[in-house]
């Protein structure tokens, strides 16, 4: 479904990423994992059209991205729930949920806001609140919600875990596994590497933007180099 | 005359100035709030508005209202042209260098202007009604009170739209986070051009009312004019919308109580005076938003 060969992203003349490759194919729960600063969100935005690729090319059912801006790519079907949630925090819930569905034609609108809610009655609950007001759990499912908006066939999640009390953490995953089970296409990146391997078919290790790992979630999750790196011993 | 109707006589001058401060402010501030920058032309646009209706009254007999829709589209039009041209391919700039270019396209029009249409005052037709009406102690003009109308109808549109339309609701979400913005999908490049049509429209409209106050066009006119609308922007706090309305009519009422009083040759300094306060006890303006760096 997704595949990125041999990407290099710049920024000035740092070289953030180096030669990375990866494929996510249809279904599937792929994440990647790395410490602070090791490409990941950069990744992310290089997929979504934020920033540009010096070589090679990212490919989503085989159109190639890489000269797409970023409001074609969301219409393709690829969401990206950006890390630290990025709501509009001065615009009503309701409201954020509607600019999620911008690429979408209007009459779809309700019924997918109404859907959302279905999915995340805190929200609808909240539905006239000024996002800004909401914890970092409410936040964090507007945020999803928000991107659920744009009927995305991919849904690109950077840190959805990050600042939440562990069972909000428990919570979220499990949102992010009923997605998976509807029919959404997950790309994980988390530091919580535990968490992210618990509920994804493969991962991919990344430091210093490249990639140093790649292989089935469990076996990540068994491996000695990186239980001693990202879990912990 | 008493005390009394002097000074309602002066609330209403200051009314009918304040409005127009009020338009082009609110489009320095929607202009700041979605690209960061002071658009020092903006000015110079409700100059090219004002030869556009000149030209327009004196070639078909004094119709204001097609003065106005002449008005509105050259300003819009050169609104949208020059963020496409001048500020577009700086979009990656540092701030300064679009601050710059800000400042050369308003010299830029101003000698333009000078070499199209001469450095001499071009003087309007008369387009409104000259007569008054009597409201309580004062006569009012009814250039006065059509200024407010018209004034008071704009920014309910703009309200509405900005709080109701889908573009309106982007224009708030690319304020608020650009990059955010990107990722719902909207055309981020489309609603900074909306924006300048917004912005310009309302400097059309208020190009029209100015020269119902002050019957002449000159090449610098809109400088002065926008400065000032510039400092009510920052009163009522830069990027608020709200703010550039009440900012505005704050500005219009302070110059007309310092003529009340008969200090008259303090008119412009008061503004300025206004504004190094401003900066200087609440620089975020009377409703501005506290401005959050990211951590």
């Amino acid at each position: 479904m997704l595949k990125v060969d041999n990407i290099n992203v710049y920024y000035g003349a740092i070289h953030a990423i180096k030669n990375v490759s990866f494929q996510v194919n249809e279904g599937e729960i792929v994440t990647l994992i790395g410490a602070n600063g090791a490409g990941k969100s950069t990744i992310l935005k290089t997929i979504s059209g934020l920033l540009h690729t010096k070589t090679g090319s990212v490919l989503f059912q085989d159109h190639n991205l890489k000269s797409a801006p970023p409001h074609r790519i969301v219409e393709m079907g690829i969401a990206h729930v950006p890390e630290g949630r990025r709501v509009f925090s001065r615009m009503s819930v309701e409201e954020n949920l509607e600019m999620g569905a911008f690429t979408q034609p209007n009459d779809s609108v309700n019924a997918a806001i109404e859907h959302v809610y279905e999915r995340f009655p805190r929200l609808k609950e909240r539905r006239k609140q000024v996002a800004g007001t909401l914890s970092g759990g409410e936040q964090q499912m507007l945020a999803m919600g928000r991107a659920l908006m744009s009927r995305p066939k991919l849904m690109m999640l950077d840190e959805p875990s990050m600042g939440l009390a562990p069972i909000l953490v428990d919570q979220i995953f499990d949102i992010v596994k009923e997605l998976n089970q509807s029919g959404v296409t997950i790309l994980l990146v988390e530091q919580n590497a535990q968490m992210a391997l618990s509920i994804a078919n493969r991962g991919y290790v990344l430091e210093t933007g490249r990639i140093v790992l790649s292989s089935d979630a469990d076996e990540l999750l068994h491996n000695d180099a990186v239980k001693k790196a990202y879990l912990g011993g | 005359m008493n005390t009394l109707s002097l000074i309602l006589r002066q609330v209403v001058n200051g009314l009918q100035s304040g409005s127009i401060y009020a338009l082009v402010a609110l489009g320095y501030s929607m202009v700041y709030g979605i690209i960061m920058l002071l658009n020092f032309a903006h000015g110079d646009i409700i100059m090219v508005g004002a030869y556009a209706a000149w030209f327009c009254l004196c070639g078909f007999a004094g119709n204001p209202i097609l003065a106005i829709i002449a008005a509105i589209f050259v300003c819009v039009l050169l609104g949208v042209s020059i963020e496409k041209v001048a500020y577009a391919p700086l979009r990656q700039s540092p701030r300064l260098s679009l601050l710059i270019t800000a400042i050369g396209v308003s010299y830029l029009l101003e000698n333009l202007a000078q070499l199209v249409f001469g450095a001499g005052a071009k003087s309007m037709p008369s387009f409104m009604p000259t007569s008054t009406i009597s409201i309580g102690s004062i006569d009012v003009s009814w250039t006065a009170i059509i200024t407010l109308i018209v004034t008071a109808i704009s920014m309910a549109a703009l309200t509405l739209l900005v709080k109701k339309s889908k573009m309106g609701k982007a224009m708030r979400a690319v304020s608020e986070d650009t990059g955010a913005a990107q990722l719902m999908g909207i055309n981020v490049n489309r609603t900074i051009s909306f924006t300048f049509a917004l912005g310009s429209a309302l400097a059309g409209i208020a190009s029209v009312l100015y020269c119902a106050a002050y019957p002449q066009a000159t090449p610098t006119m809109g400088s002065m004019l926008g400065l000032k609308a510039f400092v009510a922007a920052v009163l009522g706090g830069i990027g608020s919308i709200p703010g550039a309305m009440v900012g505005g009519l704050a500005i219009g009422l302070a110059e007309a109580m310092v003529s009340a009083v008969g200090l008259s040759v303090w008119k412009d300094g008061i503004v300025f005076a206004i504004l190094i306060v401003v900066l200087l006890v609440k620089p975020t303006g009377i409703m501005g938003h506290e401005i959050q760096e990211k951590v």
